[in-house]
């Protein structure tokens, strides 16, 4: 990755840290950089500790990165955690009449900014916040101009007034730095590409709309309620229909109620609100009317810990509801393809009738990305399998559960003259008739259940397998799934500058798993690791069960917060150095 | 040529007969509610094809599958959310929600609450054994205080819902009580509660010959007091239904306790279905509005 600027934002909830960054998200967004940002936060509105770090770089940038060049504290708490991490040339600005230093690296920059004497402090209460972005832009070398713009679009809608006071006091910060703080010596550049800023549960929420969802449903869980307020301010604007129910075990029957009236269904969680909703997926997978449920991990078990991300539910899904039927389970593997994974995935379940998991998780979920604009695709191919929406002439020898080849059998909706059928949620016969209670019949039984399992060969076709990333006879291939993909990337382009050449197999698609492909592109590999955020190694065992296929190593982590690069760098370093096998990076710094 | 323009036959009680006959225990109350849907079908004469029969899971709940209508079988205690889901994505199909008073009131206590409250346009019956039936007779939220069953060999210590003050309270704008022995009283608080635009609960008396020795149709022949032979009754009035709806014993009220009209169901109250059902639509939204998303990022 090329160069990238690396900005620190933290202070107590309540006092101001997303303002900021939203801004700079913007500046660096309409100068054609790209970004990353991710909040470390607590499950609290006011106090606590929450640390915002937005990247910004040339090139796509992937990951959250290891260093920061400007740390903006807001208190005295994050000056104490934070100011130790800044390296030569990085620089911290800071309210001098509130905040002290303390030990700091050599070659770090301290910008005391007097902030009772550049603005009136009792007038404006975030007046620190604004002066520090002033600041900020003079030593990042950005004409003002860009500042003051989003600051009237941020501040000026409800009051110009409003706008006009704050743009006099980042003014006043600008200038302030100008002329007693030192530039950073790599200016920020400018390109003439133009990106589009958005959270993993914007693009997931997007993604929906994209496919055609026409009917969502949620109970509030964090790190999923973003998906629901995206569909809560737009989908009447966009005909979509939203519901706020009064527990996911609601949530995920409503979605399967609406889908069989014939539309796409989705819903969103967490891992606490997705055990909630197992029993459900069986219902779906049973009755064969597709639906679509992501869930978005956080740490676990139980409660968890609510603001922190982990990858730790895919056994959950694995295993979610009794019995064998088949599913289909993803995980997308950066924001911007939190949004193209819906579609796909949708087309994949109308067409098999199954339910559809999305693992997506908090990293991706609250972090936020620059996607270009492309990627946003409303019109993506839409195919709803099998359908049956109006009377096409088999009038009167309809069969719901048809056994045919496939698995799959034309699905009518409700309403259609001369289609009248049950689906169900016992074991039934072709024609939807129960047999569970004193038609039981054992061979029927068997044809169901194989005709219903017959579709995991279909579904392996529609899906497709992995692909191996970077050189062929690498030192070490890197197993990842889901939202670490930038992260070992990144950490692949610092392993090659010190010598150790790396691959990565990153896996989007975990059930279909296509195991035999997996094994085939790891068959020469010299030195496999799986990188994962969770304790157990979960695909780890998911690889080896479906596989019997043992990698070499494993770097894991379970604090939750996200692998940054140097942490799989070092892991890597340390494995193929000596007889480590199992790595687990501990995090620099408490948030 | 002539021209043969066909008139649809009326529809009779066979057009609504199942393609499996049900089977309840010979004497099951239930067989009673399933005649009485069939002759309020009858009634309004609704084609089979607009209709949607949604269960939970018990005995009441084989119920979709005993009547030639569209039929959904749920989970236990699931109905109201699929049939919840299934109406707001198709307004304009008739949605009859049946199961028993576990299925209902127990498990799946906290939809009906919900349900309620939103006014959802379905017509629920509780086909009320006041027992578990389906599981050989456990105790059920509506059986009586001191009740022996197998699970409360030496009696109930827990006291019984009362499902019609429960339904008044959670805001349910049509509440009413029918007795599987009153056929004709019956089919006439389905008639209406099906004509009904917005949430219709009906607590149905349905006495499992099986398992439940204490309420049985003898015990409630006598009891059973039909609110409409009351002139002075006012349905409209709900501090009169509330208290209407405490009497038990020797009397115990059945019929309409109470139905407002002035409050829409949620799909009248949802805007976005102002261009019509949601199933049917085109999959892509209107691409000016989709830019107006992107725009919004940028």
């Amino acid at each position: 990755m090329s160069h990238t600027f690396s900005i620190g934002i933290g202070g107590a909830a309540g006092q101001g840290v997303a303002t900021p960054g939203d801004i700079f998200a913007k500046i660096f967004s309409r100068r054609g950089l790209h970004l990353n940002a991710y909040n470390a936060y607590q499950s609290i509105i006011r106090g606590g500790h929450t640390f915002l770090t937005i990247r910004a770089g040339v090139d796509p940038v992937t990951n959250m990165g290891d260093t920061m060049d400007l740390l903006i504290p807001l208190n005295q708490d994050t000056m104490d955690r934070h100011l130790r991490l800044l390296g030569r040339g990085g620089a911290c600005i800071y309210n001098a009449d509130a905040i002290k230093p303390g030990e700091y690296a050599e070659g770090v920059q301290l910008c005391g900014l007097p902030v009772s004497t550049l603005a009136d402090i009792t007038k404006n209460k975030v007046a620190q916040n604004t002066l520090a972005m002033g600041a900020a832009l003079s030593m990042m070398g950005i004409g003002f101009q860009s500042l003051e713009d989003v600051i009237r679009e941020q501040f000026g809608k409800k009051a110009p007034a409003v706008g006009d006071e704050n743009v006099a006091v980042a003014r006043a910060g600008y200038d302030y730095a100008t002329q007693h703080f030192r530039a950073f010596a790599r200016p920020l550049p400018m390109t003439d590409r133009k990106y589009a800023v958005l959270s993993g549960n914007t693009a997931l929420a997007m993604g929906g709309a994209a496919a055609g969802v026409k009917f969502y449903s949620a109970y509030p869980m964090s790190p999923s309620t973003g998906v629901l307020h995206w569909f809560a301010a737009n989908g009447r604007k966009a005909g979509i229909m939203v519901r706020q129910v009064e527990d996911e075990i609601g949530v995920v029957n409503m979605a399967i109620g609406a889908a069989h009236a014939g539309v796409r269904a989705m819903c969103a969680t967490s891992g606490g609100g997705f055990a909630l909703m197992s029993e459900a997926l069986g219902l779906s997978a049973m009755a064969e009317i597709p639906i679509v449920v992501i869930d978005c991990m956080r740490a676990g078990p139980s409660t968890g810990v609510p603001t922190k991300t982990e990858q730790g539910d895919l056994w959950q899904m694995l295993g979610a509801a009794f019995g064998d039927y088949p599913r289909v389970i993803a995980a997308p593997v950066d924001i911007g393809d939190c949004f193209t994974l819906i579609p796909e995935i949708f087309n994949v379940v109308d067409k098999f009738q199954v339910p559809g998991l999305v693992l997506c998780d908090l990293l991706l979920s609250e972090g936020r990305l620059s996607v270009d604009p492309s990627v946003l695709n409303f019109a993506p191919p839409v195919d709803r399998g099998e359908m049956i929406t109006a009377p096409n002439g088999d009038h009167g020898a309809y069969k719901r559960y048809k056994i045919t080849e496939s698995g799959v059998s034309p699905r009518a909706i409700p309403g259609i003259p001369g289609y009248t059928h049950v689906v169900s949620s016992d074991e039934h016969d072709e024609d939807g008739v129960l047999i569970s209670d004193m038609y039981t019949n054992h061979s029927k039984r068997r044809a169901m259940m194989e005709k219903r399992m017959r579709k995991e060969k279909g579904i392996a076709e529609a899906v497709p397998p992995p692909v191996l990333q970077g050189p062929d006879n690498a030192d070490v291939t890197l197993i990842g799934w889901g939202s670490t993909q930038g992260v070992i990337e990144e950490a692949r382009a610092q392993l090659a500058e010190q010598g150790i050449t790396a691959n990565q197999l990153q896996i989007r698609w975990l059930a279909p798993l296509h195991g035999d492909a997996i094994v085939e592109l790891l068959r020469n590999a010299k030195r496999t690791i799986i990188v994962e955020n969770n304790y157990s190694g979960q695909f780890a065992r998911y690889l080896r069960s479906e596989t019997s296929f043992a990698a070499d190593g494993h770097i894991r982590k379970y604090d939750g917060e996200p692998f940054m690069p140097h942490h799989i760098v070092e892991a890597v370093r340390e494995q193929l150095a000596g007889d480590v096998t199992l790595s687990v990076p501990s995090h620099e710094v408490m948030v | 040529m002539a021209t043969i323009v066909e008139t649809p036959k009326p529809l009779t009680q066979a057009d609504f007969k199942g393609r499996v006959d049900p089977d309840w225990c010979p004497g099951c109350g239930d067989f009673g509610v399933l005649a009485a849907v069939q002759k309020a079908l009858v009634e309004l004469q609704i084609p089979n094809h607009q209709i949607v029969t949604v269960s939970g899971i018990g005995c009441s709940s084989n119920f979709p599958g005993f009547i030639e209508t569209y039929g959904m079988h749920t989970l236990h205690g699931r109905s109201l959310p699929v049939a919840t889901g299934l109406k707001m994505a198709n307004h304009e199909l008739t949605v009859l929600v049946t199961g028993g008073d576990g299925d209902g009131l127990g498990i799946g206590g906290n939809h009906l609450t919900h349900t309620m409250r939103r006014n959802v346009d379905l017509t629920y019956i509780i086909m009320d054994n006041q027992i578990y039936g389906l599981t050989t007779g456990q105790t059920s939220p509506t059986s009586r205080l001191g009740m022996k069953t197998k699970s409360t060999p030496h009696g109930n210590i827990e006291g019984p819902i009362n499902p019609i003050t429960m339904a008044l309270a959670a805001g349910a704008t049509f509440v009413a009580r029918g007795f599987s022995g009153e056929q004709k009283h019956l089919t006439e608080l389905i008639r209406q509660a099906i004509q009904h635009k917005g949430f219709s609960f009906l607590d149905v008396f349905s006495p499992c010959v099986t398992y439940n020795k204490d309420n049985t149709f003898q015990w409630f022949r006598p009891r059973v007091k039909k609110l409409e032979d009351n002139p002075a009754y006012d349905s409209t009035d709900w501090m009169a239904a509330m208290e209407k709806s405490t009497l038990w014993g020797e009397e115990i009220p059945i019929g309409k306790f109470y139905e407002r009209t002035d409050l829409p169901s949620l799909d009248q109250a949802e805007p976005v279905l102002k261009d019509g059902p949601m199933a049917g639509r085109a999959p892509h939204i209107d691409p000016a509005i989709a830019r107006t998303f992107i725009e919004e990022l940028m």
